[in-house]
């Protein structure tokens, strides 16, 4: 796992609802392609997608090879108070990725 | 046409497949019957559960320009509210390898019921969307989608 | 219709299918006539490229810029150590590629131009092409001249590797016995398979193509289309190549560039 892009805006108003959106670079291997050599390339993917605000979860889900290459999600949450919110994107090996985003709320 | 289930992201996709491609990109059309192995993942999704149609969106473009990346949006008429709030939002296929896409966890924090992502489809199939909300109803909605070969793909 | 319709069949429905009329060399046809690829895309397609934040490439771009920042080989310098701020010092860099290059006496093309630096300014081993690398910094440079018109082709000294660019693009070639302009000046926004054929511009490169579900450059792009003719494709890095990139960016002058684009 490498890079990630998310989007959270910096500003917003209590109350306001607002867009997350998040872009993993990852193949999402499936374990059904055959490589080069005809063999099939073992399964590597990322199986768990996480989301908290301040430490509460906001948002999860479990993933699956039909999920495309470089997975993108974006889903919405009340803008609450001013603090962090953080990704984690876990891989079948265990390994996660963090990411946080500051976000102010007047 | 050859309708067996085809593993997502091969690599024997044969160059310039030509034919049935030429006709239309892709029809969305009523769903048909869902083969078993949805039909158990659903089942182990929903319990006992009936599944009714409405209150979901399933969003699939009118145009699958390739299987590798389709965009999917899926809503849910609900408030969100503590009391009455979508818990869970779950989508199949039926004819990638496995019958799981992928399953969304929301709370009333979320606002609205609303999720976005970009999926795989081996082959021409229909996509099913199930919410659970918080009431304990189970709540769907279908597409069937024509997925075809692109032109000029490395063997 | 079945899968396993293939070889003759398929060559037939391409002969009937597309016509064979000699085209009209599109590099006479004035501006508002050209087409990115982008117009014929599906609108989703579309607004994934035009939003930053579901544009794939970008995660390209953001390596690219880690890349720029990092100091590599003997000299231990990085990029923005000698060329600063890219947003500044590579503006229209890659609008203006392939130049031609005195050392070598031949157009160059922005990745080999990446790697000349790589090699003779820090003292590392170059990018090997299609590197995960190599795309990076390319579209990380590329994105620098996002929206600028492409100027190629303004040194004279370029004109003949351009003109043998031309050739290349008017040749028949493959078991299909197709050139570049039978499907891309006489057919194009005809369909072909399941895809819409372009004009051939190449406007966004390196682009993130869905088929491919990752960055590629140019060269791939021409290695599908002739392995789509069943013609042998030209290894990476070649002269040919690099000529048809002069050609097509050339005629290309004037169109906006759109690094990092995504193509179906
Ligand atoms: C049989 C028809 C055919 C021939 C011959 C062909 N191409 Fe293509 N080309 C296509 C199609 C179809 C696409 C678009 C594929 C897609 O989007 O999936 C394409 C895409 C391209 C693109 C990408 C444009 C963009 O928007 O990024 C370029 C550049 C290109 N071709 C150049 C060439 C060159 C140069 C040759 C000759 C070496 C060539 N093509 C030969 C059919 C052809
Ligand atoms: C030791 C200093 C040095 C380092 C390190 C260096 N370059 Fe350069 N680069 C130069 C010089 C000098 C030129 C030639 C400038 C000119 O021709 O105007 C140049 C030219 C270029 C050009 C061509 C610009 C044009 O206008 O055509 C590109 C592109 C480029 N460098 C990219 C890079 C990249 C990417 C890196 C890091 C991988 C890098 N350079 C590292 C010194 C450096």
């Amino acid at each position: 796992m490498a890079r990630a892009l998310i989007n959270v805006p910096a500003k917003a108003k209590r109350g306001d609802i607002i867009e997350i959106k998040a872009l993993m670079s990852h193949p999402m291997e499936t374990g059904y392609r055959t490589g080069p050599d005809g063999a099939l390339v073992p399964r590597d993917i990322i199986n768990r997608f996480i989301c908290t605000y301040n430490g509460e979860e906001i948002f999860s889900a479990d993933l699956f090879p039909a999920i495309a290459a470089n997975p993108f999600f974006s889903f919405t949450t009340i803008a609450m108070e001013s603090g962090r919110i953080a990704f984690r994107w876990i891989d079948d090996r265990g390994q996660a990725h963090l990411e946080t985003a500051e976000i102010a709320v007047e | 046409m050859s309708r067996k289930p085809r593993p997502v992201g091969t690599s024997r996709r044969e160059i310039l497949a030509a034919g049935a491609g030429a006709l239309a990109l892709i029809v969305a059309r009523p769903a048909r019957a869902t083969p078993e192995s949805m039909a158990d993942a659903i089942k182990a999704f929903v319990g006992e559960a009936e599944v009714r149609e409405g209150r979901v969106t399933l969003e699939l473009p009118a145009l699958v320009e390739n299987g590798n990346s389709v965009p999917l949006t899926v809503k849910v008429d609900s408030p969100m509210t503590a009391q009455d709030h979508v818990k869970r939002i779950a989508v199949f296929n039926e004819r990638n390898p496995q019958p799981n896409v992928a399953l969304f966890y929301l709370n009333p924090r979320a606002g609205r019921a609303l999720v976005s992502t970009r999926i795989r489809l081996g082959d021409s199939q229909n996509i099913v969307a199930i919410a659970q909300l918080s009431d304990g109803t189970f709540w769907s909605d279908k597409a069937e989608l024509i997925v075809t070969l692109p032109a000029c793909v490395e063997s | 219709m079945n899968r396993v319709l293939k070889g003759f069949a398929q060559a037939a429905w391409f002969g009937g299918a597309l016509s064979l009329a000699i085209p009209l060399a599109l590099a006479e046809s004035p501006l508002p006539e050209r087409k990115s690829g982008f117009e014929f895309m599906s609108p989703e397609s579309q607004a994934t490229q035009q939003d930053d934040f579901s544009n794939p490439g970008m995660l390209w771009v953001a390596e690219g810029e880690a890349l720029w920042n990092a100091k590599a080989g003997a000299t231990g310098r990085s990029c923005a150590g000698c060329h600063g701020d890219a947003a500044v010092s590579m503006k229209g860099v890659a609008a203006r590629y392939p130049v031609f290059f005195a050392e070598s006496g031949r157009p160059i093309d922005l990745q080999s131009r990446i790697n000349v630096c790589r090699k003779t300014n820090q003292d590392a081993t170059p990018f090997p092409l299609e590197s995960r690398e190599l795309l990076a910094l390319s579209a990380f440079l590329g994105k620098q001249s996002r929206g600028m018109p492409i100027t190629t082709g303004e040194d004279k000294r370029l004109e003949p590797f351009r003109a043998r660019g031309q050739e290349l693009y008017e040749q028949r070639q493959g078991q299909l016995n197709f050139s570049c302009a039978n499907c891309h000046d006489g057919n194009w926004g005809r369909k072909l398979a399941s895809s819409v054929i372009p004009q051939s511009h190449p406007t966004g490169y390196p682009l993130y193509r869905l088929e491919w579900q990752s960055m590629g450059s140019l060269q791939r792009r021409l290695r599908n289309c002739m392995v789509g003719v069943r013609a042998e494709p030209y290894p990476y890095g070649s002269q040919e190549y690099v000529d048809l990139e002069l050609f097509l960016m050339t005629r290309a002058r004037g169109m906006p560039l759109e690094t990092p684009a995504v193509r179906p």
